[in-house]
Protein backbone atom coordinates (compact mmCIF):
# COMPACT_ATOMS: atom_id res chain seq x y z
CA UNK A 1 0.00 0.00 0.00
CA UNK A 2 1.09 3.28 1.02
CA UNK A 3 4.21 4.40 2.52
CA UNK A 4 4.40 7.76 4.93
CA UNK A 5 6.50 10.34 4.23
CA UNK A 6 8.81 10.84 7.11
CA UNK A 7 8.00 14.31 7.88
CA UNK A 8 4.21 13.49 7.23
CA UNK A 9 1.61 14.28 10.34
CA UNK A 10 1.51 10.96 13.07
CA UNK A 11 -2.08 10.71 11.81
CA UNK A 12 -1.31 11.06 8.01
CA UNK A 13 -2.18 7.68 6.95
CA UNK A 14 0.29 7.59 4.12
CA UNK A 15 0.03 8.92 0.35
CA UNK A 16 -2.35 7.53 -1.77
CA UNK A 17 -1.44 6.27 -5.70
CA UNK A 18 -2.80 8.89 -8.26
CA UNK A 19 -5.72 7.52 -7.15
CA UNK A 20 -6.41 9.59 -4.56
CA UNK A 21 -9.87 11.12 -4.10
CA UNK A 22 -11.69 8.13 -6.08
CA UNK A 23 -13.31 6.06 -4.15
CA UNK A 24 -13.54 2.71 -6.28
CA UNK A 25 -9.88 2.60 -6.22
CA UNK A 26 -9.42 4.15 -2.90
CA UNK A 27 -11.03 0.76 -0.49
CA UNK A 28 -8.49 0.62 2.13
CA UNK A 29 -6.40 3.21 1.36
CA UNK A 30 -7.69 6.15 3.73
CA UNK A 31 -6.44 9.18 2.70
CA UNK A 32 -8.68 11.91 2.89
CA UNK A 33 -9.12 14.25 5.82
CA UNK A 34 -12.98 15.99 5.35
CA UNK A 35 -13.02 19.36 6.74
CA UNK A 36 -16.46 19.86 7.44
CA UNK A 37 -17.21 23.58 7.66
CA UNK A 38 -19.72 23.76 10.61
CA UNK A 39 -21.78 25.98 10.05
CA UNK A 40 -19.46 28.54 9.78
CA UNK A 41 -22.01 31.17 9.57
CA UNK A 42 -18.84 33.00 9.44
CA UNK A 43 -17.65 35.31 7.04
CA UNK A 44 -14.40 34.70 6.75
CA UNK A 45 -14.41 31.81 4.15
CA UNK A 46 -10.45 31.55 4.38
CA UNK A 47 -9.87 28.91 6.84
CA UNK A 48 -9.85 26.04 4.15
CA UNK A 49 -7.17 27.29 2.35
CA UNK A 50 -5.02 28.85 5.20
CA UNK A 51 -5.05 25.65 6.63
CA UNK A 52 -4.39 23.47 2.78
CA UNK A 53 -1.19 25.95 2.75
CA UNK A 54 0.13 25.45 6.34
CA UNK A 55 -0.53 21.96 5.74
CA UNK A 56 1.71 22.10 2.96
CA UNK A 57 4.54 22.84 5.59
CA UNK A 58 4.36 19.66 6.81
CA UNK A 59 3.65 17.24 3.57
CA UNK A 60 4.56 16.50 0.52
CA UNK A 61 0.96 17.80 -0.83
CA UNK A 62 -2.33 18.98 -0.21
CA UNK A 63 -5.58 18.98 -2.50
CA UNK A 64 -8.43 21.62 -1.90
CA UNK A 65 -11.83 20.97 -3.04
CA UNK A 66 -15.28 22.93 -3.13
CA UNK A 67 -18.63 21.68 -2.51
CA UNK A 68 -20.19 25.05 -1.45
CA UNK A 69 -21.73 24.78 -5.28
CA UNK A 70 -23.82 27.65 -5.19
CA UNK A 71 -21.21 29.92 -3.19
CA UNK A 72 -17.58 28.70 -4.08
CA UNK A 73 -15.25 31.03 -2.66
CA UNK A 74 -12.37 29.35 -2.90
CA UNK A 75 -11.04 30.00 -6.20
CA UNK A 76 -11.30 34.04 -5.22
CA UNK A 77 -8.96 33.47 -1.95
CA UNK A 78 -6.57 31.58 -3.54
CA UNK A 79 -6.75 34.33 -6.92
CA UNK A 80 -7.45 32.24 -9.13
CA UNK A 81 -10.40 33.54 -10.13
CA UNK A 82 -10.32 33.23 -14.09
CA UNK A 83 -8.62 29.81 -13.98
CA UNK A 84 -10.40 27.25 -15.95
CA UNK A 85 -10.03 23.16 -15.86
CA UNK A 86 -9.00 21.33 -18.19
CA UNK A 87 -9.52 17.87 -19.43
CA UNK A 88 -7.18 15.07 -20.32
CA UNK A 89 -6.89 11.16 -20.60
CA UNK A 90 -6.56 11.02 -16.78
CA UNK A 91 -9.23 13.09 -16.35
CA UNK A 92 -10.11 16.64 -14.77
CA UNK A 93 -6.83 18.06 -13.97
CA UNK A 94 -7.55 20.52 -11.08
CA UNK A 95 -6.00 24.27 -10.59
CA UNK A 96 -2.56 24.24 -9.65
CA UNK A 97 -1.72 27.12 -6.97
CA UNK A 98 1.53 25.87 -6.17
CA UNK A 99 2.93 22.36 -7.64
CA UNK A 100 1.49 20.78 -4.87
CA UNK A 101 -1.42 22.52 -3.51
CA UNK A 102 -4.53 21.67 -6.05
CA UNK A 103 -8.01 23.19 -5.93
CA UNK A 104 -11.26 22.24 -7.46
CA UNK A 105 -14.19 24.12 -7.72
CA UNK A 106 -17.16 24.84 -9.61
CA UNK A 107 -16.25 28.29 -9.29
CA UNK A 108 -13.64 27.15 -12.53
CA UNK A 109 -16.49 26.40 -14.42
CA UNK A 110 -18.80 29.02 -14.56
CA UNK A 111 -18.30 31.87 -17.40
CA UNK A 112 -18.75 34.92 -15.33
CA UNK A 113 -18.88 36.15 -11.86
CA UNK A 114 -22.27 37.19 -12.25
CA UNK A 115 -23.66 33.34 -13.33
CA UNK A 116 -25.76 31.74 -10.22
CA UNK A 117 -25.86 27.91 -9.93
CA UNK A 118 -29.57 27.30 -9.31
CA UNK A 119 -29.45 23.66 -8.87
CA UNK A 120 -31.96 21.50 -6.82
CA UNK A 121 -29.97 19.13 -4.44
CA UNK A 122 -29.50 15.79 -7.26
CA UNK A 123 -27.63 18.21 -9.87
CA UNK A 124 -25.77 18.95 -6.94
CA UNK A 125 -24.89 15.79 -5.97
CA UNK A 126 -24.61 14.88 -9.49
CA UNK A 127 -21.64 17.36 -9.77
CA UNK A 128 -19.92 16.57 -6.20
CA UNK A 129 -19.64 13.14 -7.13
CA UNK A 130 -18.21 13.98 -10.54
CA UNK A 131 -15.79 15.94 -8.49
CA UNK A 132 -14.32 12.87 -6.47
CA UNK A 133 -14.46 10.49 -9.63
CA UNK A 134 -13.06 12.37 -12.22
CA UNK A 135 -10.83 15.21 -11.14
CA UNK A 136 -7.27 13.54 -11.41
CA UNK A 137 -5.62 14.89 -7.71
CA UNK A 138 -2.29 12.83 -8.57
CA UNK A 139 -0.71 12.03 -5.18
CA UNK A 140 -1.71 13.94 -2.50
CA UNK A 141 -1.67 13.54 1.13
CA UNK A 142 -4.64 15.54 2.16
CA UNK A 143 -7.70 16.35 0.70
CA UNK A 144 -9.45 18.82 2.45
CA UNK A 145 -12.82 19.51 1.69
CA UNK A 146 -14.97 22.71 2.06
CA UNK A 147 -18.42 22.38 2.78
CA UNK A 148 -21.12 25.17 2.78
CA UNK A 149 -22.68 25.35 5.88
CA UNK A 150 -25.94 23.40 6.86
CA UNK A 151 -26.35 19.30 7.07
CA UNK A 152 -27.95 19.42 3.84
CA UNK A 153 -27.36 17.21 0.26
CA UNK A 154 -23.92 18.47 0.01
CA UNK A 155 -22.75 16.84 3.59
CA UNK A 156 -24.86 13.89 2.45
CA UNK A 157 -23.50 13.14 -0.73
CA UNK A 158 -19.50 13.49 0.23
CA UNK A 159 -19.86 11.16 2.95
CA UNK A 160 -21.81 8.49 0.69
CA UNK A 161 -19.18 8.80 -2.11
CA UNK A 162 -16.23 8.81 0.12
CA UNK A 163 -17.55 6.05 2.43
CA UNK A 164 -15.66 3.69 0.38
CA UNK A 165 -11.66 5.65 0.37
CA UNK A 166 -12.74 6.52 3.93
CA UNK A 167 -12.49 10.10 5.99
CA UNK A 168 -9.91 10.45 8.36
CA UNK A 169 -12.06 13.13 9.94
CA UNK A 170 -14.27 16.26 10.22
CA UNK A 171 -13.11 20.25 11.40
CA UNK A 172 -15.85 22.51 12.98
CA UNK A 173 -15.87 25.69 12.80
CA UNK A 174 -17.52 28.23 14.43
CA UNK A 175 -17.34 31.93 15.69
CA UNK A 176 -18.24 32.58 19.87
CA UNK A 177 -21.84 33.18 19.39
CA UNK A 178 -24.09 30.77 20.74
CA UNK A 179 -26.15 31.57 17.33
CA UNK A 180 -23.47 29.73 15.45
CA UNK A 181 -22.41 27.28 18.70
CA UNK A 182 -26.46 26.12 18.21
CA UNK A 183 -25.80 25.52 14.45
CA UNK A 184 -22.37 23.93 14.97
CA UNK A 185 -23.81 21.52 17.43
CA UNK A 186 -26.16 20.07 15.03
CA UNK A 187 -23.01 19.61 12.83
CA UNK A 188 -21.35 17.56 15.06
CA UNK A 189 -25.05 15.48 15.66
CA UNK A 190 -24.27 14.76 11.88
CA UNK A 191 -20.85 13.38 11.84
CA UNK A 192 -21.92 11.48 14.75
CA UNK A 193 -24.95 10.11 12.92
CA UNK A 194 -22.56 9.33 9.99
CA UNK A 195 -19.84 8.01 11.80
CA UNK A 196 -17.12 10.63 11.18
CA UNK A 197 -14.59 11.31 13.78
CA UNK A 198 -14.55 14.75 14.59
CA UNK A 199 -10.69 16.05 14.75
CA UNK A 200 -11.46 19.06 16.60
CA UNK A 201 -13.25 22.54 16.26
CA UNK A 202 -11.89 26.09 15.14
CA UNK A 203 -13.09 29.05 16.98
CA UNK A 204 -12.89 31.93 14.11
CA UNK A 205 -13.43 35.58 14.91
CA UNK A 206 -12.15 35.09 18.12
CA UNK A 207 -11.64 38.59 19.50
CA UNK A 208 -10.36 41.90 17.46
CA UNK A 209 -6.94 43.82 18.48
CA UNK A 210 -7.59 47.23 17.57
CA UNK A 211 -4.57 48.32 14.86
CA UNK A 212 -4.18 51.36 16.88
CA UNK A 213 -4.67 50.93 20.43
CA UNK A 214 -3.87 47.42 20.40
CA UNK A 215 -6.77 46.55 23.41
CA UNK A 216 -8.97 43.23 22.44
CA UNK A 217 -12.65 43.75 21.88
CA UNK A 218 -14.85 40.99 21.36
CA UNK A 219 -16.93 41.57 18.28
CA UNK A 220 -19.14 38.71 18.75
CA UNK A 221 -19.05 37.62 22.40
CA UNK A 222 -18.72 34.34 23.37
CA UNK A 223 -22.24 34.76 25.70
CA UNK A 224 -22.40 31.13 26.37
CA UNK A 225 -18.98 30.31 27.22
CA UNK A 226 -17.80 29.84 23.49
CA UNK A 227 -16.38 27.28 21.99
CA UNK A 228 -14.04 26.78 24.51
CA UNK A 229 -17.29 25.73 26.61
CA UNK A 230 -19.05 23.69 24.08
CA UNK A 231 -16.03 21.17 23.35
CA UNK A 232 -15.96 21.07 27.00
CA UNK A 233 -19.41 20.07 27.24
CA UNK A 234 -19.15 17.99 24.46
CA UNK A 235 -15.72 16.21 24.95
CA UNK A 236 -14.12 17.83 21.70
CA UNK A 237 -10.65 19.11 21.30
CA UNK A 238 -10.37 22.66 20.66
CA UNK A 239 -7.78 22.99 18.19
CA UNK A 240 -7.53 26.82 18.33
CA UNK A 241 -8.49 30.14 18.23
CA UNK A 242 -8.15 32.76 14.91
CA UNK A 243 -8.56 36.19 16.09
CA UNK A 244 -10.14 38.92 13.52
CA UNK A 245 -7.75 40.76 11.51
CA UNK A 246 -8.87 43.10 8.66
CA UNK A 247 -5.89 42.13 6.90
CA UNK A 248 -7.60 38.30 5.77
CA UNK A 249 -10.08 40.35 4.21
CA UNK A 250 -8.46 42.30 2.13
CA UNK A 251 -5.90 39.20 1.84
CA UNK A 252 -9.34 37.17 0.39
CA UNK A 253 -10.27 39.34 -1.64
CA UNK A 254 -6.74 40.18 -3.16
CA UNK A 255 -6.27 36.36 -3.77
CA UNK A 256 -3.25 36.82 -1.99
CA UNK A 257 -2.21 34.50 0.98
CA UNK A 258 -2.65 36.26 3.98
CA UNK A 259 0.20 33.88 5.83
CA UNK A 260 2.52 34.64 3.36
CA UNK A 261 1.32 38.62 3.38
CA UNK A 262 1.18 39.02 7.25
CA UNK A 263 3.28 35.99 8.61
CA UNK A 264 3.64 37.56 12.06
CA UNK A 265 -0.65 38.71 12.20
CA UNK A 266 -2.17 37.27 15.19
CA UNK A 267 -4.10 35.42 13.08
CA UNK A 268 -1.26 33.91 11.27
CA UNK A 269 0.56 32.31 14.42
CA UNK A 270 -2.82 31.03 15.28
CA UNK A 271 -3.06 29.06 12.13
CA UNK A 272 -0.03 28.14 12.34
CA UNK A 273 -0.23 26.48 15.97
CA UNK A 274 -3.20 24.96 14.73
CA UNK A 275 -1.95 22.82 12.19
CA UNK A 276 1.27 22.12 14.04
CA UNK A 277 -0.32 20.95 17.23
CA UNK A 278 -2.92 18.55 14.82
CA UNK A 279 0.27 17.11 13.33
CA UNK A 280 3.02 17.09 16.22
CA UNK A 281 0.36 15.18 19.29
CA UNK A 282 -1.04 12.13 19.11
CA UNK A 283 -4.57 12.63 19.60
CA UNK A 284 -7.07 10.74 18.99
CA UNK A 285 -9.64 11.81 16.82
CA UNK A 286 -13.15 11.78 18.83
CA UNK A 287 -15.34 8.89 16.95
CA UNK A 288 -18.49 9.00 19.78
CA UNK B 1 -58.15 20.05 -0.59
CA UNK B 2 -56.47 22.71 -3.27
CA UNK B 3 -53.06 23.58 -1.92
CA UNK B 4 -53.03 26.79 -3.88
CA UNK B 5 -56.04 27.82 -2.32
CA UNK B 6 -55.12 27.56 0.92
CA UNK B 7 -52.06 29.17 0.10
CA UNK B 8 -54.14 32.47 -1.25
CA UNK B 9 -56.66 32.00 2.27
CA UNK B 10 -53.56 32.31 4.70
CA UNK B 11 -51.44 34.59 3.10
CA UNK B 12 -54.22 36.94 1.66
CA UNK B 13 -54.06 39.22 4.45
CA UNK B 14 -50.52 40.00 4.39
CA UNK B 15 -49.90 43.27 1.73
CA UNK B 16 -46.17 42.29 1.19
CA UNK B 17 -43.53 39.77 1.33
CA UNK B 18 -40.32 40.31 1.31
CA UNK B 19 -37.51 37.99 1.13
CA UNK B 20 -34.21 38.39 2.46
CA UNK B 21 -31.31 36.77 0.52
CA UNK B 22 -27.34 36.60 0.72
CA UNK B 23 -24.75 34.34 -1.32
CA UNK B 24 -22.37 33.42 1.75
CA UNK B 25 -23.50 32.23 4.98
CA UNK B 26 -22.46 34.62 8.24
CA UNK B 27 -23.37 37.64 6.43
CA UNK B 28 -26.06 38.48 8.82
CA UNK B 29 -29.27 37.64 7.20
CA UNK B 30 -31.13 36.53 10.69
CA UNK B 31 -29.70 39.38 12.17
CA UNK B 32 -30.83 41.86 9.43
CA UNK B 33 -34.21 39.96 9.35
CA UNK B 34 -34.94 40.32 12.70
CA UNK B 35 -33.54 43.65 12.97
CA UNK B 36 -35.57 45.14 10.21
CA UNK B 37 -38.85 43.19 11.94
CA UNK B 38 -38.49 45.59 14.93
CA UNK B 39 -37.63 48.42 13.09
CA UNK B 40 -40.96 47.81 10.85
CA UNK B 41 -43.23 47.29 14.98
CA UNK B 42 -41.80 49.93 16.23
CA UNK B 43 -42.96 52.31 13.26
CA UNK B 44 -46.52 50.24 13.75
CA UNK B 45 -46.38 47.44 11.89
CA UNK B 46 -47.42 43.80 12.02
CA UNK B 47 -44.94 41.98 10.87
CA UNK B 48 -44.13 38.04 10.18
CA UNK B 49 -40.85 36.02 9.87
CA UNK B 50 -40.94 32.98 8.02
CA UNK B 51 -38.07 31.18 8.28
CA UNK B 52 -36.97 28.48 5.88
CA UNK B 53 -33.53 28.13 7.03
CA UNK B 54 -34.04 24.06 8.15
CA UNK B 55 -30.56 23.52 9.04
CA UNK B 56 -29.99 26.31 10.93
CA UNK B 57 -32.61 28.17 12.38
CA UNK B 58 -31.53 31.60 14.25
CA UNK B 59 -34.71 33.34 14.56
CA UNK B 60 -36.05 31.93 17.74
CA UNK B 61 -33.50 32.20 19.96
CA UNK B 62 -32.43 35.58 17.85
CA UNK B 63 -36.41 36.83 19.27
CA UNK B 64 -36.19 34.84 22.46
CA UNK B 65 -39.09 32.95 21.84
CA UNK B 66 -37.65 29.54 23.14
CA UNK B 67 -39.16 26.49 22.19
CA UNK B 68 -43.42 26.91 22.53
CA UNK B 69 -45.77 24.39 21.06
CA UNK B 70 -46.98 25.19 17.49
CA UNK B 71 -50.80 24.93 17.42
CA UNK B 72 -53.16 24.19 14.50
CA UNK B 73 -56.30 26.03 14.10
CA UNK B 74 -59.05 25.47 11.31
CA UNK B 75 -56.75 27.45 8.79
CA UNK B 76 -53.49 25.75 9.65
CA UNK B 77 -50.71 26.15 12.26
CA UNK B 78 -50.71 28.99 14.53
CA UNK B 79 -48.03 30.91 14.61
CA UNK B 80 -45.92 31.92 17.05
CA UNK B 81 -46.22 35.31 18.44
CA UNK B 82 -42.70 36.88 19.79
CA UNK B 83 -45.04 39.73 21.79
CA UNK B 84 -48.26 40.14 23.74
CA UNK B 85 -50.02 42.09 21.39
CA UNK B 86 -49.41 39.72 18.92
CA UNK B 87 -47.45 42.51 16.54
CA UNK B 88 -44.70 39.59 15.52
CA UNK B 89 -45.43 36.71 14.31
CA UNK B 90 -42.99 34.33 13.43
CA UNK B 91 -42.39 30.29 12.01
CA UNK B 92 -39.58 28.71 11.99
CA UNK B 93 -38.73 24.75 12.24
CA UNK B 94 -36.97 25.64 15.13
CA UNK B 95 -40.38 25.15 17.09
CA UNK B 96 -40.68 21.63 15.44
CA UNK B 97 -37.51 20.19 17.14
CA UNK B 98 -37.73 18.64 20.38
CA UNK B 99 -34.23 18.51 20.77
CA UNK B 100 -32.69 22.29 19.61
CA UNK B 101 -29.30 20.23 18.95
CA UNK B 102 -31.26 17.66 16.82
CA UNK B 103 -29.37 18.22 13.33
CA UNK B 104 -31.92 18.30 10.31
CA UNK B 105 -30.29 16.14 7.83
CA UNK B 106 -32.52 16.15 5.29
CA UNK B 107 -32.49 16.02 1.48
CA UNK B 108 -33.47 18.91 -0.96
CA UNK B 109 -37.04 16.94 -1.48
CA UNK B 110 -37.98 16.82 2.36
CA UNK B 111 -36.98 20.78 2.53
CA UNK B 112 -38.97 21.12 -0.38
CA UNK B 113 -42.25 19.75 0.88
CA UNK B 114 -41.83 21.17 4.63
CA UNK B 115 -40.95 25.01 3.19
CA UNK B 116 -44.38 24.52 1.19
CA UNK B 117 -46.19 23.48 3.98
CA UNK B 118 -45.04 26.74 5.82
CA UNK B 119 -45.83 29.08 3.06
CA UNK B 120 -49.49 27.52 2.76
CA UNK B 121 -51.00 25.88 6.22
CA UNK B 122 -49.77 28.89 8.46
CA UNK B 123 -52.51 30.91 9.12
CA UNK B 124 -50.56 34.42 9.62
CA UNK B 125 -53.83 36.68 9.75
CA UNK B 126 -53.50 40.31 8.80
CA UNK B 127 -49.71 41.45 8.20
CA UNK B 128 -47.64 44.27 6.77
CA UNK B 129 -44.92 42.95 5.82
CA UNK B 130 -44.06 38.51 5.94
CA UNK B 131 -40.53 38.63 5.91
CA UNK B 132 -38.99 35.41 4.62
CA UNK B 133 -35.36 34.79 6.01
CA UNK B 134 -33.77 32.22 3.88
CA UNK B 135 -30.36 29.81 4.19
CA UNK B 136 -27.15 30.76 1.77
CA UNK B 137 -27.32 29.83 -1.43
CA UNK B 138 -29.70 29.29 -4.53
CA UNK B 139 -31.12 25.98 -4.03
CA UNK B 140 -33.81 24.21 -3.19
CA UNK B 141 -35.49 26.24 -0.26
CA UNK B 142 -35.88 29.30 -2.69
CA UNK B 143 -36.92 27.94 -5.27
CA UNK B 144 -39.32 25.95 -2.74
CA UNK B 145 -40.55 29.32 -1.64
CA UNK B 146 -40.88 31.38 -4.64
CA UNK B 147 -42.87 28.51 -6.06
CA UNK B 148 -45.20 27.90 -3.26
CA UNK B 149 -45.75 31.86 -3.71
CA UNK B 150 -46.16 31.92 -7.21
CA UNK B 151 -49.74 32.87 -7.05
CA UNK B 152 -49.49 35.17 -4.63
CA UNK B 153 -47.43 38.18 -5.08
CA UNK B 154 -43.56 38.57 -3.78
CA UNK B 155 -42.82 42.33 -3.64
CA UNK B 156 -39.04 42.11 -3.94
CA UNK B 157 -36.11 40.61 -2.56
CA UNK B 158 -33.13 42.38 0.27
CA UNK B 159 -29.98 41.14 0.03
CA UNK B 160 -27.50 41.40 2.51
CA UNK B 161 -23.80 41.27 2.13
CA UNK B 162 -20.82 41.70 4.16
CA UNK B 163 -17.72 44.81 2.39
CA UNK B 164 -15.73 41.96 1.48
CA UNK B 165 -15.30 41.43 -2.33
CA UNK B 166 -15.54 37.79 -1.87
CA UNK B 167 -19.04 38.22 -0.10
CA UNK B 168 -20.16 40.79 -2.89
CA UNK B 169 -18.83 37.82 -4.99
CA UNK B 170 -21.79 35.68 -4.18
CA UNK B 171 -24.13 38.43 -4.04
CA UNK B 172 -23.96 38.99 -7.17
CA UNK B 173 -25.05 35.67 -8.38
CA UNK B 174 -28.26 36.19 -6.14
CA UNK B 175 -28.59 39.04 -8.27
CA UNK B 176 -28.91 36.62 -11.37
CA UNK B 177 -31.26 34.25 -9.22
CA UNK B 178 -33.61 37.30 -8.74
CA UNK B 179 -33.26 38.27 -11.86
CA UNK B 180 -34.24 34.42 -13.50
CA UNK B 181 -36.81 34.16 -11.16
CA UNK B 182 -38.03 37.50 -12.09
CA UNK B 183 -37.90 38.78 -8.23
CA UNK B 184 -37.51 42.46 -7.81
CA UNK B 185 -34.02 43.58 -5.99
CA UNK B 186 -35.40 45.99 -3.41
CA UNK B 187 -32.06 46.75 -2.36
CA UNK B 188 -28.81 45.79 -1.31
CA UNK B 189 -27.96 46.01 3.07
CA UNK B 190 -24.05 46.33 3.68
CA UNK B 191 -23.69 44.57 6.94
CA UNK B 192 -20.97 44.50 9.36
CA UNK B 193 -19.72 47.39 7.42
CA UNK B 194 -17.02 48.81 10.12
CA UNK B 195 -16.10 48.74 13.58
CA UNK B 196 -15.52 51.24 15.66
CA UNK B 197 -13.02 50.27 18.71
CA UNK B 198 -14.62 51.22 22.00
CA UNK B 199 -11.36 51.93 23.73
CA UNK B 200 -10.08 54.53 21.03
CA UNK B 201 -12.49 54.94 18.87
CA UNK B 202 -10.53 54.50 15.72
CA UNK B 203 -12.94 52.70 12.70
CA UNK B 204 -11.58 49.30 11.21
CA UNK B 205 -12.99 47.78 8.26
CA UNK B 206 -12.41 44.30 9.43
CA UNK B 207 -14.41 43.06 6.82
CA UNK B 208 -13.13 45.51 4.05
CA UNK B 209 -15.05 48.32 2.76
CA UNK B 210 -17.39 49.87 0.22
CA UNK B 211 -18.56 46.58 -1.34
CA UNK B 212 -21.95 46.46 -0.90
CA UNK B 213 -22.52 50.14 -2.17
CA UNK B 214 -20.07 49.50 -5.24
CA UNK B 215 -22.11 46.01 -6.08
CA UNK B 216 -25.33 48.11 -5.55
CA UNK B 217 -23.53 50.98 -8.38
CA UNK B 218 -22.45 48.10 -10.59
CA UNK B 219 -25.86 46.25 -10.57
CA UNK B 220 -28.23 49.10 -11.05
CA UNK B 221 -29.37 48.30 -7.15
CA UNK B 222 -30.67 50.78 -4.87
CA UNK B 223 -28.22 50.33 -1.45
CA UNK B 224 -30.24 50.47 1.40
CA UNK B 225 -27.71 51.41 4.14
CA UNK B 226 -25.15 49.70 6.35
CA UNK B 227 -24.95 48.83 9.15
CA UNK B 228 -21.71 48.83 11.00
CA UNK B 229 -20.36 46.08 13.25
CA UNK B 230 -21.54 46.25 16.44
CA UNK B 231 -20.72 43.92 19.70
CA UNK B 232 -23.96 45.71 21.38
CA UNK B 233 -26.14 44.47 19.13
CA UNK B 234 -24.15 40.57 18.91
CA UNK B 235 -25.38 40.70 22.60
CA UNK B 236 -28.17 41.60 21.98
CA UNK B 237 -29.20 38.96 19.52
CA UNK B 238 -27.46 36.53 21.97
CA UNK B 239 -30.03 37.19 24.22
CA UNK B 240 -32.79 37.58 21.88
CA UNK B 241 -33.28 41.43 23.40
CA UNK B 242 -34.44 43.98 21.44
CA UNK B 243 -31.45 45.97 20.49
CA UNK B 244 -33.54 48.79 19.70
CA UNK B 245 -35.82 49.38 22.53
CA UNK B 246 -32.24 48.97 24.48
CA UNK B 247 -29.84 51.26 22.53
CA UNK B 248 -32.16 53.51 20.56
CA UNK B 249 -28.99 56.17 20.80
CA UNK B 250 -26.44 54.13 19.05
CA UNK B 251 -25.51 54.49 15.34
CA UNK B 252 -26.36 51.29 15.36
CA UNK B 253 -30.13 52.04 15.72
CA UNK B 254 -30.07 54.82 13.43
CA UNK B 255 -28.64 52.47 10.36
CA UNK B 256 -31.41 49.92 10.87
CA UNK B 257 -34.21 52.75 11.48
CA UNK B 258 -33.36 54.32 8.05
CA UNK B 259 -32.72 50.89 6.30
CA UNK B 260 -35.99 49.70 7.35
CA UNK B 261 -37.68 53.45 6.34
CA UNK B 262 -36.44 53.27 3.01
CA UNK B 263 -38.00 49.88 2.45
CA UNK B 264 -41.45 50.55 3.93
CA UNK B 265 -41.26 53.73 1.29
CA UNK B 266 -40.61 51.47 -1.45
CA UNK B 267 -42.74 48.90 -0.58
CA UNK B 268 -46.02 51.70 -0.23
CA UNK B 269 -44.92 53.55 -3.31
Amino acid sequence: MADVPSDAPEHCPGTSSDQAGKSSACQGCPNQNICASGAAKAPDPGIHAYISIWLLKLVSSVALLDVDICGPSIPKIMGLEGEQVHQSGSGWSPVYVEDNLAVMSIGFLLSSPDDAVIWRGPKKNGMIKQFLRDVDWGEVDYLIVDTPPGTSDEHLSIVQYLSGAGIDGAVIITTPQEVSLQDVRKEIRFCKKVKIPIIGVIENMSGFVCPKCKNTSQIFPPTTGGAQRMCEELNLPLLGSVPLDPRIGRSCDEGKSFLTEVPDSPAAVAYQNIVQSKSSKPQQASLY
Amino acid sequence: MDSSGECDRNLHQVKHVVLVLSGKGGVGKSTITTELALALIHAGKKVGILDVDLCGPSIPRMLRVGKPEVHQCDAGWVPVYADPQQQLAIMSIGFLLEDSDEAVIWRGPKKTALIGQFVSDVAWGELDVLLVDTPPGTSDEHLAVLENLRKHRVDGAVLVTTPQAVSTGDVRREITFCKKTAVKILGIVENMSGFVCPHCSECSNIFSKGGGEELAKLTGSVFLGSVPLDPLLAASLEEGQDFLQAFPDSSTYTAISQIANTLLSSLDA
